[in-house]
């Protein structure tokens, strides 16, 4: 099932299919390793939930939601 | 330490943020330089000299990055000095606890140079965590030296030496990432057509002449002596295009491959070199996470916690301000004593005691103690990994400015120093967003103004002598002054992400750091060194020539009355308006350099016209201030223009050398002034009213 990382819940951990171009944020998000294949964990939301930190290869990162939602994911 | 020569050793040294890489770079220069834990902390490019083995060595500390593939300032910088540079070496300090991550940068350096070697780095952190890190087959695979430190304790420094020597004078192949083969092959056609020696890797060359970012490949030729426009190389070129069409990858999408490539090769390498004895290794992370960031308690928190700094700053400097006052008032009376004694005119010791040293007294007493307190306490906060926390829990009040949480981060440091904090918006990548950063910074007061405000409100609004429940009033009340800058800050982001710096919010990512036990004994030494010291340093230096000019304004008669009684009354009306004096707007005036001494000022104009000799506690101070007519009105008014005027002069320059624009740093003197202006305006204008 194809779902954007913005979907994902708390807890919940998604492999990386494809992130959607867009050009600043997608080359921000390849930069800390967010590439088809890699395995995201869900962990923290903030106080307005715009905010969310992904364990994301060993680093725990805050992407905002509408970044996150140009990354397309599948649940395992 | 040895002066530069043309035979010394040049090195780089890189790593993503957080990874303790400034720490390294004291541990091997000596030099005293702050590490933080936010995110991009070394943003200017420090250097450093040692010496090993009777050779010497430079070392650059580049600012920490996640990658080369430049798309912000630091990232420019720092990329540019590893291709550039003319480094012979670059170490690149990894974080042991997230290796996969750290490994990205490590590959992508070794594409363009064989001159690398690897620091892991918080091995004791890793250790704590029961992570374990083969770091001789991590050296096999990656075709470099690898070392493994623990900066902050002082172990496998010389190690790292040794292995810095022995790396000169032996030829070593890094590993070279491999793409797939239709990019292999383009890189091939190109490589072949250049057939020379060149100083960086012949295919990060041919890779980067492939690609779309022009800038990259201009600064090659130059630094290669490349000839873009050469026959051979275009032709080259076009086949190499032409393949990598053929095989349906766009040329725009060449670095996306080449990034999953170097990420999927740097989780090979960290896992199969990395072992994690225990699974949950970030379990205590994540508990401390979920009470320090969840919905509920993560903003209390934060607010409690400030709080408590902000009392204990309060509570712990009342009485040994007090002491050092009464100390330093007793010398003023020996000191006058002993000038006279050794027959120095009357007028110059007039001016050396009552002017310069009265001034001096009074910033020492009142800066020192609260400084000494909040400093050690805000960098152990910082040295925690707490700040990045601060940033997160607040983002969605960030984002309706349309900014970014990275800007709590500077106002954080604004706290402390607000020329600090406006350098500290290199962190913020969209420059939009930075310069709101920057022009609003001020509105946080500084560690400059604490005392100001301190000192007013325990005077006329807690009640002096102390007693539990009137310091929690003070820090109620200082609270609420903080409070009204950061909602102002809010305001004024907000209005200019509406009309002068319109745009939308930028994307950006914010690391989390891993927590950090930290080390309570270096912090203390560090900030009362690096920061209390420096502070006090730069006040002291301008308090004395201000005490001097403040006393010959006082005692220079123009007709029959003294110069600064002329100036303060020529600013009267306007002082007036909102709710001060002549005085006390002089004072800000004459305050520019330094915020520190406003209250000084105020005194010495109010003592050279009065009779009062002495102030050594507050009460004498709060008659005084009382007898040249100030009321509860005044004290708040000048709380209220202290938190909102023009930033002092420190704070000036540095926004001028951050957006070298006159007209941003003419704005950021502009907007607080004219709000301090309008605001005090109407707080008078409702008292009037109503009260």
């Amino acid at each position: 099932m194809n779902m954007s990382l913005e979907n994902t819940k708390i807890g919940e951990k998604v492999i990386i299919k494809k992130v959607l171009n867009d050009n600043s944020i997608k080359r921000r998000l390849l930069d800390i390793g967010l590439t088809p294949g890699t395995i995201v964990e869900r962990v923290l939301e903030n106080f307005h939930g715009n905010l969310v930190a992904y364990m994301i290869r060993g680093a725990l990162i805050a992407i905002r939601n509408e970044d996150a939602e140009k990354v397309m994911v599948e649940v395992i | 330490m040895k002066k530069e020569k043309n035979t010394d050793r040049i090195i780089a040294l890189a790593g993503n943020p957080n990874v303790g890489k400034s720490t390294v770079f004291n541990a091997l220069t000596g030099m005293h330089q702050h590490t933080g834990n936010w995110p991009g902390k070394t943003v200017s490019n420090a250097s450093g000299y040692f010496e090993f083995n009777h050779i010497n060595y430079k070392i650059y500390d580049l600012p920490g990055i996640y990658s080369i593939l430049a798309h912000s300032e630091e990232e420019f910088v720092a990329r540019d000095f590893i291709c550039f540079g003319r480094s012979d070496l670059t170490i690149i300090v990894c974080d042991a606890v997230c290796l996969m991550r750290n490994l990205n940068l490590v590959l992508q350096v070794c594409e363009i140079t064989d001159r690398v070697i690897v620091c892991v780095n918080l091995l004791d952190e890793a250790r704590k965590k029961k992570i374990n890190i083969d770091l001789k087959k991590l050296s096999d695979l990656l075709g470099v030296r690898v070392v493994g430190t623990s900066a902050r304790n002082n172990k496998g420094l010389d190690d790292l030496l040794k292995n810095i020597d022995l790396s000169f004078g032996e030829k070593r192949k890094s590993l070279k990432v491999k793409y797939q083969n239709e990019i292999e092959d383009s890189i091939k056609i190109v490589e072949d057509s250049l057939n020379r020696d060149f100083k960086l890797e012949k295919r990060w060359i041919a890779l980067n002449l492939l690609k779309e970012d022009c800038d990259i490949k201009n600064k090659i030729s130059i630094f290669e002596n490349i000839n873009l426009d050469d026959g051979d190389l275009t032709e080259s070129l076009r086949r190499a295009k032409n393949k990598l069409l053929e095989a349906d990858i766009m040329i725009s999408e060449l670095e996306e491959y080449i990034v999953e490539a170097i990420n999927n090769k740097a989780e090979e390498i960290a896992d199969s070199v990395t072992i994690f004895e225990d699974d949950n290794y970030n379990k205590k992370d994540r508990f401390i996470d979920k009470i320090l960031t969840s919905k509920i308690t993560g903003i209390p928190i934060m607010i409690l916690l400030f709080g408590f700094i902000f009392w204990l700053t309060i509570v712990g400097s009342n009485y040994p301000s007090s002491i050092i006052q009464e100390f330093l008032f007793n010398i003023e009376d020996k000191l006058f004593d002993f000038l006279t004694y050794i027959r120095v005119p009357d007028i110059i010791n007039e001016m050396l005691v009552h002017g310069v040293y009265r001034v001096l007294a009074w910033v020492v007493s009142v800066m020192l103690p609260p400084m000494a307190i909040f400093f050690p306490l805000f960098t152990l906060l910082e040295d925690v990994g707490y700040l990045p926390r601060i940033a997160f829990n607040v983002d969605g009040v960030f984002k309706k400015c349309k900014t970014c949480g990275k800007q709590a981060l500077t106002m954080a440091m604004g706290f402390g120093c607000n020329a600090v904090g406006v350098s500290g918006c290199r962190i913020i990548d969209s420059p939009r967003e930075r310069l709101i950063a920057i022009l609003t910074n001020s509105f946080v007061p500084c560690n400059g103004r604490f005392p100001t405000l301190i000192a007013i409100i325990t005077m006329f609004f807690a009640g002096v002598g102390g007693g539990l429940s009137n310091s929690f009033l003070s820090v109620l009340l200082l609270i609420l002054v903080i409070s009204l800058g950061i909602t102002m800050t809010f305001i004024i982001s907000k209005i200019l992400s509406n009309t002068l710096l319109k745009g939308i919010p930028s994307s950006f990512t914010l690391e989390l750091p891993p927590y950090r036990k930290p080390q309570v004994g270096k912090v203390i030494v560090r900030s009362i060194f690096d920061r209390t010291l420096f502070v006090l340093g730069r006040a002291v230096s301008i308090a004395i020539p201000a005490g001097l000019i403040i006393w010959l304004m006082a005692n220079i008669n123009v007709g029959n009355s003294s110069l600064l009684n002329i100036c303060s009354g020529v600013l009267d009306p306007l002082g007036r308006l909102i709710g001060m004096d002549g005085v006390i707007l002089l004072a800000f005036i004459l305050g520019f350099p330094a915020n520190e001494i406003v209250i000084p000022i105020i005194i010495m104009s109010y003592m050279a016209t009065g009779n009062l000799v002495e102030i050594d506690n507050l009460n004498i101070l709060k008659q005084l201030l009382i007898d040249n007519g100030w009321t509860w009105t005044t004290a708040v008014s000048v709380m209220l223009f202290s938190l909102m005027h023009w930033p002092c002069s420190t704070t000036c320059l540095t926004i001028k050398k951050e957006t070298s624009s006159w007209k941003w740093t003419a704005l950021s003197i502009l907007i607080p002034t004219i709000c301090g202006f309008i605001i005090c305006f109407i707080f008078n204008l409702i008292v009037k009213i109503f009260i």
